[in-house]
Protein backbone atom coordinates (compact mmCIF):
# COMPACT_ATOMS: atom_id res chain seq x y z
CA UNK A 1 0.00 0.00 0.00
CA UNK A 2 1.26 3.25 -1.18
CA UNK A 3 0.97 6.75 0.82
CA UNK A 4 -0.51 7.56 -2.33
CA UNK A 5 -3.83 5.85 -1.32
CA UNK A 6 -3.85 8.52 1.65
CA UNK A 7 -5.89 11.27 0.59
CA UNK A 8 -4.59 15.42 1.00
CA UNK A 9 -6.16 17.81 3.79
CA UNK A 10 -5.96 21.28 3.84
CA UNK A 11 -4.96 22.52 7.77
CA UNK A 12 -6.67 25.91 9.09
CA UNK A 13 -5.22 26.79 12.82
CA UNK A 14 -6.96 29.51 14.77
CA UNK A 15 -4.08 31.02 16.64
CA UNK A 16 -6.30 32.21 19.35
CA UNK A 17 -9.51 32.33 20.41
CA UNK A 18 -11.50 34.91 19.34
CA UNK A 19 -9.53 35.01 16.20
CA UNK A 20 -10.65 33.08 12.87
CA UNK A 21 -8.94 29.91 11.59
CA UNK A 22 -6.13 30.36 9.03
CA UNK A 23 -4.85 28.46 6.09
CA UNK A 24 -1.83 26.87 6.95
CA UNK A 25 -0.89 24.66 4.74
CA UNK A 26 -1.47 20.71 4.00
CA UNK A 27 -0.84 17.20 4.86
CA UNK A 28 -1.71 13.47 3.71
CA UNK A 29 -3.24 11.18 6.44
CA UNK A 30 -5.79 8.24 5.81
CA UNK A 31 -8.78 9.96 7.82
CA UNK A 32 -9.77 12.92 9.84
CA UNK A 33 -8.67 12.28 13.43
CA UNK A 34 -5.15 11.05 11.77
CA UNK A 35 -5.20 14.32 9.76
CA UNK A 36 -5.89 16.34 13.17
CA UNK A 37 -3.08 14.62 14.70
CA UNK A 38 -0.57 15.03 12.53
CA UNK A 39 -1.57 18.98 11.82
CA UNK A 40 -0.60 19.37 15.35
CA UNK A 41 2.30 17.45 15.13
CA UNK A 42 3.45 19.56 11.43
CA UNK A 43 1.67 22.93 12.28
CA UNK A 44 1.43 23.72 16.30
CA UNK A 45 4.82 22.53 17.76
CA UNK A 46 5.56 26.04 19.32
CA UNK A 47 1.30 26.69 20.45
CA UNK A 48 0.65 28.03 17.12
CA UNK A 49 -2.65 27.00 17.58
CA UNK A 50 -5.69 26.07 19.87
CA UNK A 51 -8.33 24.99 17.15
CA UNK A 52 -7.76 22.88 13.91
CA UNK A 53 -9.90 22.27 11.31
CA UNK A 54 -8.88 20.07 8.18
CA UNK A 55 -10.84 19.83 5.21
CA UNK A 56 -10.41 17.25 2.56
CA UNK A 57 -8.71 19.20 -0.03
CA UNK A 58 -11.26 17.54 -2.81
CA UNK A 59 -13.85 19.11 -1.63
CA UNK A 60 -12.45 22.68 -1.77
CA UNK A 61 -13.72 24.92 -4.40
CA UNK A 62 -11.69 27.50 -5.64
CA UNK A 63 -12.14 30.49 -7.95
CA UNK A 64 -10.25 30.46 -11.17
CA UNK A 65 -7.66 32.58 -12.05
CA UNK A 66 -7.40 33.34 -14.92
CA UNK A 67 -11.31 34.77 -14.49
CA UNK A 68 -10.26 36.81 -12.14
CA UNK A 69 -10.28 40.16 -13.67
CA UNK A 70 -14.30 39.23 -14.87
CA UNK A 71 -14.63 37.90 -11.38
CA UNK A 72 -13.84 40.90 -9.12
CA UNK A 73 -14.67 43.40 -11.94
CA UNK A 74 -17.87 44.77 -10.51
CA UNK A 75 -16.08 46.10 -7.26
CA UNK A 76 -13.21 48.06 -9.05
CA UNK A 77 -15.19 50.97 -10.49
CA UNK A 78 -17.17 51.57 -7.12
CA UNK A 79 -14.61 53.54 -4.96
CA UNK A 80 -17.68 55.40 -3.45
CA UNK A 81 -18.27 52.41 -1.25
CA UNK A 82 -14.80 53.94 0.70
CA UNK A 83 -15.04 56.62 3.52
CA UNK A 84 -11.84 58.18 1.82
CA UNK A 85 -14.08 58.89 -1.63
CA UNK A 86 -16.14 62.02 0.06
CA UNK A 87 -14.55 65.14 0.45
CA UNK A 88 -15.15 67.04 3.91
CA UNK A 89 -13.95 69.72 5.37
CA UNK A 90 -11.39 69.55 8.16
CA UNK A 91 -13.55 71.13 10.62
CA UNK A 92 -16.23 68.36 10.78
CA UNK A 93 -15.15 66.52 14.03
CA UNK A 94 -16.10 63.14 15.67
CA UNK A 95 -16.58 61.51 11.80
CA UNK B 1 -1.51 32.38 -26.90
CA UNK B 2 1.43 31.04 -25.34
CA UNK B 3 3.62 33.63 -25.79
CA UNK B 4 1.08 35.83 -24.32
CA UNK B 5 0.70 33.62 -21.44
CA UNK B 6 4.60 33.95 -20.75
CA UNK B 7 4.61 37.33 -20.95
CA UNK B 8 1.65 37.93 -18.61
CA UNK B 9 3.67 35.67 -16.21
CA UNK B 10 6.91 37.36 -16.52
CA UNK B 11 5.29 40.77 -15.89
CA UNK B 12 3.87 39.36 -12.52
CA UNK B 13 7.26 38.26 -11.90
CA UNK B 14 8.67 41.65 -12.23
CA UNK B 15 5.84 43.32 -10.55
CA UNK B 16 6.64 40.92 -7.57
CA UNK B 17 3.23 39.60 -8.04
CA UNK B 18 3.62 36.07 -6.09
CA UNK B 19 2.44 32.88 -8.46
CA UNK B 20 -0.12 30.50 -7.23
CA UNK B 21 -0.72 27.20 -8.05
CA UNK B 22 -3.31 27.15 -10.64
CA UNK B 23 -1.77 30.03 -12.58
CA UNK B 24 -0.16 29.94 -16.02
CA UNK B 25 3.45 29.10 -15.81
CA UNK B 26 6.11 27.98 -18.28
CA UNK B 27 6.63 24.11 -17.80
CA UNK B 28 10.73 25.14 -16.95
CA UNK B 29 9.43 27.25 -14.27
CA UNK B 30 7.78 24.41 -13.01
CA UNK B 31 10.03 21.51 -13.31
CA UNK B 32 12.81 24.20 -11.58
CA UNK B 33 10.84 24.35 -8.63
CA UNK B 34 9.88 20.69 -8.66
CA UNK B 35 13.74 19.94 -8.65
CA UNK B 36 14.63 22.62 -5.95
CA UNK B 37 11.99 22.21 -3.54
CA UNK B 38 11.74 18.19 -3.51
CA UNK B 39 15.47 18.15 -3.39
CA UNK B 40 15.07 21.24 -0.55
CA UNK B 41 12.87 18.47 1.31
CA UNK B 42 14.78 15.32 1.04
CA UNK B 43 17.77 17.49 2.45
CA UNK B 44 15.35 17.76 5.23
CA UNK B 45 14.36 14.55 5.80
CA UNK B 46 18.27 13.02 4.97
CA UNK B 47 19.23 15.99 7.52
CA UNK B 48 18.11 14.17 10.50
CA UNK B 49 20.11 11.26 10.15
CA UNK B 50 23.40 12.54 11.25
CA UNK B 51 22.18 14.19 14.09
CA UNK B 52 19.69 11.15 15.15
CA UNK B 53 22.59 9.50 15.66
CA UNK B 54 23.19 11.59 18.34
CA UNK B 55 20.11 11.59 20.35
CA UNK B 56 20.80 8.33 22.08
CA UNK B 57 24.37 9.74 23.66
CA UNK B 58 23.89 13.52 24.35
CA UNK B 59 25.30 14.27 27.19
CA UNK B 60 22.65 15.66 29.11
CA UNK B 61 18.55 16.41 29.40
CA UNK B 62 18.25 19.43 28.11
CA UNK B 63 20.95 18.60 24.90
CA UNK B 64 18.80 15.24 24.43
CA UNK B 65 15.59 17.23 24.60
CA UNK B 66 16.79 20.13 22.36
CA UNK B 67 17.94 17.70 19.99
CA UNK B 68 14.88 15.53 19.52
CA UNK B 69 13.32 19.03 18.87
CA UNK B 70 15.56 19.80 16.64
CA UNK B 71 15.33 16.41 14.47
CA UNK B 72 11.38 16.77 14.86
CA UNK B 73 11.72 20.29 13.31
CA UNK B 74 13.32 18.51 10.28
CA UNK B 75 10.69 16.51 9.50
CA UNK B 76 8.56 19.16 9.83
CA UNK B 77 10.04 21.30 7.38
CA UNK B 78 10.85 17.83 5.16
CA UNK B 79 6.80 17.93 5.14
CA UNK B 80 6.32 21.80 4.30
CA UNK B 81 8.02 21.72 1.37
CA UNK B 82 6.63 18.42 0.17
CA UNK B 83 3.21 19.78 0.50
CA UNK B 84 4.43 22.81 -1.33
CA UNK B 85 5.98 20.65 -3.78
CA UNK B 86 2.87 18.74 -4.46
CA UNK B 87 0.92 22.03 -5.35
CA UNK B 88 2.81 21.93 -8.53
CA UNK B 89 1.54 18.46 -9.43
CA UNK B 90 3.70 16.37 -8.62
CA UNK B 91 2.57 13.18 -5.69
CA UNK B 92 4.71 12.86 -2.75
CA UNK B 93 5.48 9.17 -3.80
CA UNK B 94 6.93 10.03 -7.09
CA UNK B 95 9.45 12.23 -5.09
CA UNK B 96 10.07 9.44 -2.70
CA UNK B 97 11.03 7.36 -5.33
CA UNK B 98 13.14 9.36 -7.04
CA UNK B 99 14.40 9.86 -3.51
CA UNK B 100 15.34 6.37 -2.59
CA UNK B 101 16.46 5.25 -6.40
CA UNK B 102 18.69 7.92 -6.36
CA UNK B 103 16.99 10.05 -9.29
CA UNK B 104 17.07 12.84 -6.71
CA UNK B 105 19.87 14.77 -5.34
CA UNK B 106 19.75 16.16 -1.70
CA UNK B 107 22.57 18.62 -0.22
CA UNK B 108 25.87 17.16 0.01
CA UNK B 109 26.34 17.95 3.35
CA UNK B 110 24.65 15.30 4.87
CA UNK B 111 26.87 12.50 2.97
CA UNK B 112 29.46 13.88 6.16
CA UNK B 113 29.60 11.41 9.30
CA UNK B 114 29.14 13.01 12.61
CA UNK B 115 32.03 11.53 14.67
CA UNK B 116 32.01 13.50 17.94
CA UNK B 117 29.24 15.18 20.10
CA UNK B 118 30.65 18.73 18.80
CA UNK B 119 29.74 17.90 15.37
CA UNK B 120 26.14 18.37 17.00
CA UNK B 121 27.55 21.95 17.57
CA UNK B 122 29.06 22.06 14.30
CA UNK B 123 26.33 21.38 12.62
CA UNK B 124 24.21 23.82 14.36
CA UNK B 125 26.30 26.69 13.87
CA UNK B 126 27.99 26.23 10.25
CA UNK B 127 25.33 24.03 8.77
CA UNK B 128 22.48 25.25 9.85
CA UNK B 129 24.02 28.66 9.48
CA UNK B 130 24.84 28.73 5.80
CA UNK B 131 21.12 27.09 5.29
CA UNK B 132 19.56 30.21 6.80
CA UNK B 133 21.35 32.37 4.83
CA UNK B 134 20.24 30.61 1.49
CA UNK B 135 16.74 30.32 3.08
CA UNK B 136 16.08 33.88 4.26
CA UNK B 137 15.96 35.35 0.82
CA UNK B 138 14.15 32.43 -0.50
CA UNK B 139 10.66 33.63 1.64
CA UNK B 140 10.13 36.10 -1.13
CA UNK B 141 10.79 33.26 -4.08
CA UNK B 142 8.24 33.81 -6.39
CA UNK B 143 6.02 30.81 -6.07
CA UNK B 144 3.37 31.84 -3.32
CA UNK B 145 3.42 28.03 -1.66
CA UNK B 146 7.27 27.53 -1.21
CA UNK B 147 7.87 31.36 -0.41
CA UNK B 148 5.42 30.66 2.44
CA UNK B 149 6.49 27.19 3.61
CA UNK B 150 10.14 29.13 3.78
CA UNK B 151 8.79 31.63 6.10
CA UNK B 152 7.92 29.24 8.75
CA UNK B 153 11.43 27.11 8.39
CA UNK B 154 13.06 30.33 8.60
CA UNK B 155 11.33 31.34 11.80
CA UNK B 156 12.02 27.89 13.19
CA UNK B 157 15.51 27.31 12.27
CA UNK B 158 16.84 30.34 14.62
CA UNK B 159 16.92 28.15 17.24
CA UNK B 160 18.62 25.33 15.53
CA UNK B 161 21.72 27.59 15.22
CA UNK B 162 21.58 28.98 18.45
CA UNK B 163 21.14 25.74 19.96
CA UNK B 164 24.70 24.68 17.95
CA UNK B 165 26.67 27.56 18.68
CA UNK B 166 26.05 27.11 22.45
CA UNK B 167 27.10 23.41 22.28
CA UNK B 168 29.94 25.06 21.29
CA UNK B 169 30.74 27.70 23.58
CA UNK B 170 30.41 25.51 26.29
CA UNK B 171 33.01 23.22 24.86
CA UNK B 172 35.58 25.72 24.49
CA UNK B 173 35.34 26.73 27.46
CA UNK B 174 35.89 23.13 28.73
CA UNK B 175 39.38 20.90 29.60
CA UNK B 176 42.07 20.28 26.84
CA UNK B 177 39.81 17.68 25.44
CA UNK B 178 36.74 19.44 24.75
CA UNK B 179 38.25 22.43 23.17
CA UNK B 180 40.25 20.08 20.88
CA UNK B 181 37.40 18.33 20.14
CA UNK B 182 35.09 21.73 19.72
CA UNK B 183 38.25 22.54 16.85
CA UNK B 184 38.23 18.82 15.16
CA UNK B 185 34.43 19.36 14.67
CA UNK B 186 34.65 23.04 12.90
CA UNK B 187 37.79 21.90 11.08
CA UNK B 188 35.57 19.20 9.68
CA UNK B 189 32.57 21.19 8.78
CA UNK B 190 33.80 23.88 8.03
CA UNK B 191 34.78 23.63 3.90
CA UNK B 192 31.61 21.28 3.41
CA UNK B 193 29.62 24.22 5.20
CA UNK B 194 31.21 26.74 2.08
CA UNK B 195 30.40 24.27 -0.06
CA UNK B 196 26.42 24.31 0.91
CA UNK B 197 26.09 27.46 -1.40
CA UNK B 198 26.43 25.85 -4.47
CA UNK B 199 29.39 25.81 -7.43
CA UNK B 200 30.90 29.33 -8.17
CA UNK B 201 28.36 32.33 -10.54
CA UNK B 202 30.32 31.50 -13.39
CA UNK B 203 30.02 27.53 -12.96
CA UNK B 204 26.37 27.69 -12.41
CA UNK B 205 24.42 27.08 -15.14
CA UNK B 206 20.89 27.33 -13.68
CA UNK B 207 21.21 30.76 -11.98
CA UNK B 208 20.62 33.24 -14.66
CA UNK B 209 17.10 32.04 -15.37
CA UNK B 210 16.05 31.30 -11.70
CA UNK B 211 17.47 34.83 -10.96
CA UNK B 212 14.95 35.86 -13.97
CA UNK B 213 12.32 34.17 -12.11
CA UNK B 214 13.25 34.90 -8.60
CA UNK B 215 13.18 31.75 -7.71
CA UNK B 216 16.77 32.62 -6.26
CA UNK B 217 17.21 35.96 -5.54
CA UNK B 218 21.00 36.38 -4.38
CA UNK B 219 23.71 34.56 -6.05
CA UNK B 220 25.72 31.79 -4.91
CA UNK B 221 29.03 33.14 -4.52
CA UNK B 222 27.56 36.60 -2.82
CA UNK B 223 25.72 34.45 0.06
CA UNK B 224 28.91 32.41 0.37
CA UNK B 225 30.82 35.72 0.93
CA UNK B 226 28.35 36.85 3.23
CA UNK B 227 28.25 33.89 5.48
CA UNK B 228 32.20 33.67 5.82
CA UNK B 229 32.16 37.85 6.75
CA UNK B 230 29.46 36.28 9.55
CA UNK B 231 31.84 33.46 10.61
CA UNK B 232 35.08 34.50 10.63
CA UNK B 233 33.87 37.49 12.80
CA UNK B 234 31.82 34.60 15.36
CA UNK B 235 34.53 32.05 15.79
CA UNK B 236 36.71 34.57 17.62
CA UNK B 237 33.94 34.40 20.64
CA UNK B 238 35.03 30.63 20.87
CA UNK B 239 38.47 30.97 20.87
CA UNK B 240 38.60 29.01 17.61
CA UNK B 241 40.05 29.12 14.28
CA UNK B 242 38.39 28.30 10.82
CA UNK B 243 40.83 26.11 8.76
CA UNK B 244 41.70 28.69 6.32
CA UNK B 245 45.17 29.73 6.36
CA UNK B 246 44.16 32.64 3.59
CA UNK B 247 41.24 33.88 5.50
CA UNK B 248 42.24 37.74 6.16
CA UNK B 249 40.37 40.56 5.99
CA UNK B 250 40.95 42.77 3.52
CA UNK B 251 40.26 46.50 3.67
CA UNK B 252 39.53 47.13 0.43
CA UNK B 253 36.80 44.63 -0.43
CA UNK B 254 35.49 45.37 3.27
CA UNK B 255 35.35 41.47 2.97
CA UNK B 256 37.38 38.55 4.01
CA UNK B 257 39.38 37.16 1.60
CA UNK B 258 39.71 33.10 1.59
CA UNK B 259 41.40 30.01 0.60
CA UNK B 260 40.30 27.94 -2.96
CA UNK B 261 37.36 25.46 -2.10
CA UNK B 262 38.02 21.79 -3.59
CA UNK B 263 35.00 21.73 -6.19
CA UNK B 264 36.27 18.15 -6.79
CA UNK B 265 35.53 17.11 -3.21
CA UNK B 266 32.06 18.47 -4.02
CA UNK B 267 31.35 17.05 -7.52
CA UNK B 268 32.61 13.77 -5.57
CA UNK B 269 30.15 13.71 -2.48
CA UNK B 270 27.33 15.07 -4.88
CA UNK B 271 27.73 11.88 -7.60
CA UNK B 272 27.73 9.73 -4.40
CA UNK B 273 31.82 9.16 -3.50
CA UNK B 274 30.60 10.78 -0.56
CA UNK B 275 31.70 9.30 3.01
CA UNK B 276 28.36 8.37 4.34
CA UNK B 277 26.14 8.57 1.11
CA UNK B 278 25.37 4.64 0.79
CA UNK B 279 24.89 4.59 4.64
CA UNK B 280 21.98 7.55 4.84
CA UNK B 281 20.30 5.71 1.68
CA UNK B 282 19.93 2.46 3.09
CA UNK B 283 18.90 3.76 6.68
CA UNK B 284 16.62 6.08 5.02
CA UNK B 285 15.25 3.21 2.61
CA UNK B 286 14.59 1.17 5.77
CA UNK B 287 13.24 3.44 7.79
CA UNK B 288 10.38 4.00 4.79
CA UNK B 289 9.69 0.05 4.41
CA UNK B 290 9.80 -0.25 8.21
CA UNK B 291 6.92 1.91 8.27
CA UNK B 292 4.99 0.64 5.91
CA UNK B 293 2.77 -1.17 8.54
CA UNK B 294 2.27 1.66 10.39
CA UNK B 295 0.28 2.88 6.65
CA UNK B 296 -1.26 -0.09 6.35
CA UNK B 297 -2.66 0.20 9.54
CA UNK B 298 -3.63 3.60 9.80
CA UNK B 299 -5.49 3.02 6.24
CA UNK B 300 -7.41 -0.11 7.68
CA UNK B 301 -8.76 1.31 10.28
CA UNK B 302 -9.92 4.71 8.02
CA UNK B 303 -11.61 2.03 6.19
CA UNK B 304 -13.20 0.36 8.55
CA UNK B 305 -14.22 3.71 10.44
CA UNK B 306 -15.47 4.53 6.64
CA UNK B 307 -17.57 1.32 6.61
CA UNK B 308 -19.01 2.16 10.12
CA UNK B 309 -20.47 5.61 9.51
Amino acid sequence: MQNNDWPLWEIFIRSKRGLDHKHVGSLHAADARTAIENARDVYTRRMEGVSIWVVESKNIHASNPEEAGDLFDPATDKAYRHPTFYDLPDDLKNM
Amino acid sequence: MSVDQETIFQNKIDNEIRIEPKDWMPEAYRRMLIRQMSQHAHSEIVGMLPEGNWITRAPTLKRKATLIAKVQDEAGHGLYLYSAAETLGISRDEMLQQLHSGKAKYSSIFNYPTLTWADVGAIGWLVDGAAIMNQVPLCRASYGPYARAMTRICKEESFHQRQGFEILLTLSKGNEAQRNMCQDAIDRWWWPSVMMFGPPDTDSPNSAQSMRWKIKRISNDELRQKFIDVCAEQVKLLNMQLPDKDLKWNEQTGHYDFGEINWKEFYDVLNGKGPCNAERMTARVKAHEDGEWVREAAQAHANKIAVNS
